[in-house]
């Protein structure tokens, strides 16, 4: 076999983050539930903010975002501030309260405030099912990876991944995966950062990517472009989606985001409220450097793609001339379209229209784009005679590439796509672990198990919750895809009312709760169920007031804000020492000593 | 704790949230979302207003209100002495 530079340096660096992983988890192990769960509580502010933001950024938030926003211009922003706002709800909302109230998970807040065993349960379930759909998704995100950049069989890189991530989580715990995502904050942002100066450079003579897309004249110049090959104005708002839509995605998404366990348990982490405020500060900010790049090197990279493969050349006075090169000579030119066929992310068709060279236009240029190489004109919307198809990964994962950096940077950019998706499955494995071996074994099932018993429970569970998210990245079932509307509309329609509510209502009862978490629940479950795989057409029937299952839960929210209000406020009070919970969580001092004492 | 001074150190969290959470809306849900047809013919830069606050303002102005808002209740805890 012969490897590529390219691939030499994918594997050295490959191995030695993982190598770097495996030491930290190993320096890392834990003895006791408390270091096992929530860290021992003693991380500080700025490095749990790194840990949150590696485990907040996936494998799609690096690979597959700014390709999104390149596609949809202005309506890529839902992803942005939905994505990035939910941290302010958190640091003022929630984080600070549940980090007083001190204990290992969010069923555990939900259970010991709505003083049920009912909620409890519901509020675990809901956590392992949002956990799994999500999990899934990073678990075949490393396979992906693993074959793009080193061309192994996804399955075998799902296997790699599995067994990476089950080392350091089994024996570190909580403690073991909150260090080994520092460290993978690192890695990926280096791996985001680097080509991502180096092309704003290239294009704009600017190095700061958020200043050349700000204050460059490029965004404008891609506008031009984009229209005279037939697309939209770039930054045109509401092109694909109503205001309306666009609207409640971002609010799904933004409170969704605050509601999501894996991101909640982190705040659990801290020694102080005060450090947790902070700590929601210092996550955003290590998020904000990913999320403020990535529409930059969509504007950067479309703009490249689209001049490259169009033939398009700008002018002294800002239009464009357009020739269209033939395919065989653009291969040529550019190894990297070679490179990028090949698994199928970029396509260049025959001229069918007969111009001489590759159009670009909108519209599908393909019937199959995975199998088929025969341009369809008129295809889905393709009456332009577009020939090539653009997969939104390629905008990421070409970049180093198209801007000539050494095979090192493009083998860093391998070892950043791993560490996204490798943190992001660990801390949704620690919740479905916690889920299963806490909220269920110990506080429904066997109340009376010693600490040495709950600890290896934690451990054989997480071992197993590896094991089945594996299997699901092996042979992903059809909801994996949806991940998106499934995990942000449950948080938001399920625990994020129960959590406020919890704190900021004292009125609020355990029948309040369980009423308004389920309506919750199966109003949007049912939605999203009946829109993606029930083929019912919720757009032609609600026309104007037409929101996509993306952007439901925020009336699954609201539904069950009003459910549990007005349920609360027509059954009795909660008892006494329930509503002194509720002035306790309120107050900051002594976040430290409820710890210790349990 | 003096049930009194509980409520009143209460009350103020919750006036300094209103107020940053009014901020975290105009400038997502109404600059970013709501007017940001309006707002497009003035630029930032080389990018219309509201665009510009729909795909990076916005996003600045976030970290900027957790920070602050840290720095603000600081000052809260230690005025109500429930400071750690």
């Amino acid at each position: 076999m012969n490897f590529s530079e390219t691939e030499i340096w994918t594997f050295v660096l490959v191995i030695i983050s993982f190598g770097i992983y495996i030491y930290i988890g190993y320096m890392n192990r834990v003895r006791d539930t408390r270091g096992f769960y929530v860290a021992g509580q003693g991380v500080p502010a700025i490095a749990n903010g790194a840990a949150t933001a590696a485990d907040w950024m996936s494998a799609a938030s690096f690979i597959s975002m700014a390709g999104l926003i390149s596609t949809m211009g202005y309506d890529g922003a839902v992803y942005l501030m939905g994505w990035t706002g939910g941290y302010v709800l958190l640091a003022m909302l929630l984080a600070p309260y549940l980090r007083k109230f001190g204990k290992y998970t969010v069923p555990d807040f939900i259970g010991d405030r709505y003083y049920s065993k009912t909620a409890r349960t519901v509020a675990a379930i809901a956590a392992i099912f949002v956990s799994f759909t999500y999990v899934a998704g990073q678990m075949r995100g490393v396979g992906i990876v693993f074959s793009r950049f080193v061309g192994i069989p996804i399955e075998w890189g799902v296997i790699i991944g599995m067994a990476i991530v089950a080392f350091f989580s089994v024996i570190g715990g909580m403690k073991g995966i909150t260090w080994t995502q520092v460290a993978q904050y690192g890695v990926l942002i280096l791996a985001y950062l680097i080509p991502s100066i180096a092309i704003a450079m290239i294009l704009t003579g600017i190095p700061i990517p958020q200043m050349a897309f700000t204050f460059s004249d490029i965004t404008q110049r891609l506008g031009t472009l984009q229209m005279d090959l037939g697309f939209k104005e770039y930054v045109q708002p509401f092109q694909g989606r109503s205001q309306l839509d666009i609207l409640f995605i971002t609010i799904a998404l933004m409170v969704g985001t605050a509601g999501l366990p894996h991101v909640i348990v982190r705040f659990y982490t801290v020694p102080t409220v005060r450090s947790a405020r902070y700590s929601a500060g210092w996550a955003l900010l290590f998020i904000a450097l990913l999320y403020t790049t990535a529409p930059a090197i969509a504007v950067f990279a479309r703009y490249n793609l689209l001049t490259t493969l169009s033939g398009a050349e700008i002018q002294p006075d800002g239009s464009f001339t357009i020739n269209p090169v033939p395919a065989d000579e653009l291969r040529a030119e550019h190894p990297w379209i070679t490179k990028w066929e090949t698994p199928g992310l970029l396509r260049l068709g025959e001229d069918l229209n007969g111009d001489g060279g590759v159009t670009v236009a909108p519209g599908n240029a393909f019937a199959d784009k995975a199998k088929g190489d025969q341009v369809v004109p008129g295809e889905k919307g393709n009456e332009k005679g577009n020939e090539v198809y653009i997969d939104a990964d390629i905008i990421v994962l070409s970049t180093p590439e198209v801007a000539n950096l050494p095979p090192m940077i493009i083998g860093l950019v391998a070892a950043g796509g791993l560490a996204a998706a490798l943190s992001t499955a660990s801390g949704l494995l620690l919740v479905i672990s916690s889920s299963i071996s806490h909220d269920i074994y110990y506080r429904l099932i066997n109340p009376k198990a010693d600490e040495k018993r709950r600890l290896l429970v934690g451990r054989v569970m997480i071992l197993i919750a590896v094991i089945i998210a594996g299997i699901f990245g092996i042979f992903p079932p059809a909801f994996v895809g949806e991940v998106v509307a499934f995990a942000f509309g449950l948080a938001a329609a399920s625990f994020f009312p129960a959590i406020i509510l919890g704190i900021f209502d004292k009125r609020s009862n355990n029948y309040g709760a369980i009423a308004g978490i389920l309506i919750g629940l199966i109003f949007t479950i049912t939605y999203i169920v009946l829109e993606r795989f029930g083929g019912v057409d919720f757009k032609t029937m609600l026309g104007p007031v037409y929101v996509s299952s993306l952007g439901i839960g925020t009336v699954g929210s609201i539904l069950n804000f009003a459910v549990m209000f007005i349920v609360s406020r027509s059954t009795a009070a909660p008892p006494q020492e329930i509503q002194d919970l509720v002035e306790s969580v309120r107050i900051p001092r002594g976040a430290g000593e409820a710890s210790a004492a349990h | 704790m003096d049930p009194e001074k509980a409520k009143a150190y209460w009350n103020k969290n919750i006036t300094v949230i209103s107020v940053f959470l009014g901020i975290w809306a105009l400038v997502s849900y109404v600059f970013g979302i709501l007017l940001v047809e309006p707002l497009s013919s003035f630029n930032i830069g080389s990018l219309p207003v509201g665009f510009w606050f729909a795909q990076q303002g916005s996003i600045y102005v976030f970290v900027v209100l957790i920070f602050v808002y840290a720095k603000v209740m600081d000052g809260v805890d230690k005025e109500f002495d429930v400071q750690e």
